[in-house]
């Protein structure tokens, strides 16, 4: 049975059946504080680089701020909420809006100088390149 | 007139299928979170579809279904791996049932920053109509 999946789809299918139970206890608060704050963030990383990435559909890129102070990244914005027409009848209202602000710790020291931040489509993506000073150092070893 | 405010949301919702079918591309789908009202002349969908753009969206009326997809590409960087991810990337699908009321030749979508926004005009003949009582 086991084989048949591959290794995402358990994973998948545990994070499934998290979400189905954050939901059935969605209403307790203590449950609602466990929630990561807005907007969820994936982080890809080797030894030169971080990736971080984000999902901000129909934020403008002038309402959102990036800062990087040592090892934190700090994002903040806000999604605006939208005009609607004179006499509109609201059927669904499902999109959140309002402030955000988030802080991000990095794994390691980057030039804040050389950030390169993408927003195409609703998805942020920010380059950190790792800080000189912090990249590990190859230790020669002589023989003698 | 602002829209009430809503709560942001950080998870998505994944798109159930019922016991025993699978999706044919091996890929997640998520429900794309909407907003949807209604003026005297037009209904006006605007779906959060982070990812897509007009190359990677589909929608399709039959009968009065409309079935929007969007397509996402797997997210992944050479060189680098996943530390850790808060969030889960795939494609957005959603059906509404749409009023007999729409004139189906002139459903307008526009989709930009990840925002898809459908405008359905109601038939001229089918509109609501103010009826002006004269006294008398």
């Amino acid at each position: 049975m086991l084989s048949r999946y591959p290794y995402s789809s358990i994973l998948r299918e545990m994070e499934r059946l998290q979400n189905e139970m954050n939901r059935l206890f969605g209403s307790f608060p203590s449950w609602e504080r466990i929630a990561p704050s807005y907007p969820a963030m994936n982080m890809w990383v080797n030894e030169e680089s971080i990736i971080l990435t984000a999902e901000l559909p129909g934020v403008q890129s002038e309402n959102l701020d990036i800062q990087v102070v040592g090892d934190t990244l700090k994002l903040s914005g806000e999604r605006k909420a939208e005009d609607l027409p004179e006499g509109a009848r609201v059927h669904r209202r499902e999109r959140g809006c309002g402030k955000f602000t988030r802080a991000i710790q990095l794994p390691y020291e980057i030039d804040a100088d050389k950030i390169e931040a993408v927003f195409e489509k609703g998805v942020l993506k920010v380059t950190l390149p790792r800080a000189e000073a912090s990249k590990p150092r190859k230790i020669t070893v002589k023989a003698g | 007139m602002k829209e009430e405010p809503k709560d942001l949301e950080v998870t998505k919702e994944e798109v159930k299928t019922s016991e025993g079918t699978e999706r044919t591309r091996d890929r997640r789908a998520y429900i794309p979170r909407a907003n949807i009202y209604e003026t005297n002349d037009h209904i006006v969908i605007v779906a959060d579809m982070p990812g897509v753009d007009e190359k990677s969206v589909d929608i399709r009326l039959e009968k009065n279904e409309l079935t929007i997809n969007g397509y996402v590409e797997e997210e992944s960087y050479e060189g680098h791996s996943l530390m850790y991810a808060e969030y889960g990337i795939g494609d957005y699908q959603r059906t509404f049932i749409i009023p007999n009321e729409i004139d189906r030749d002139k459903i307008e979508a526009k989709i930009k920053d990840g925002v898809l926004r459908l405008t359905l005009p109601k038939a001229d003949q089918l509109r609501t109509r103010v009826i002006d009582v004269k006294a008398g």
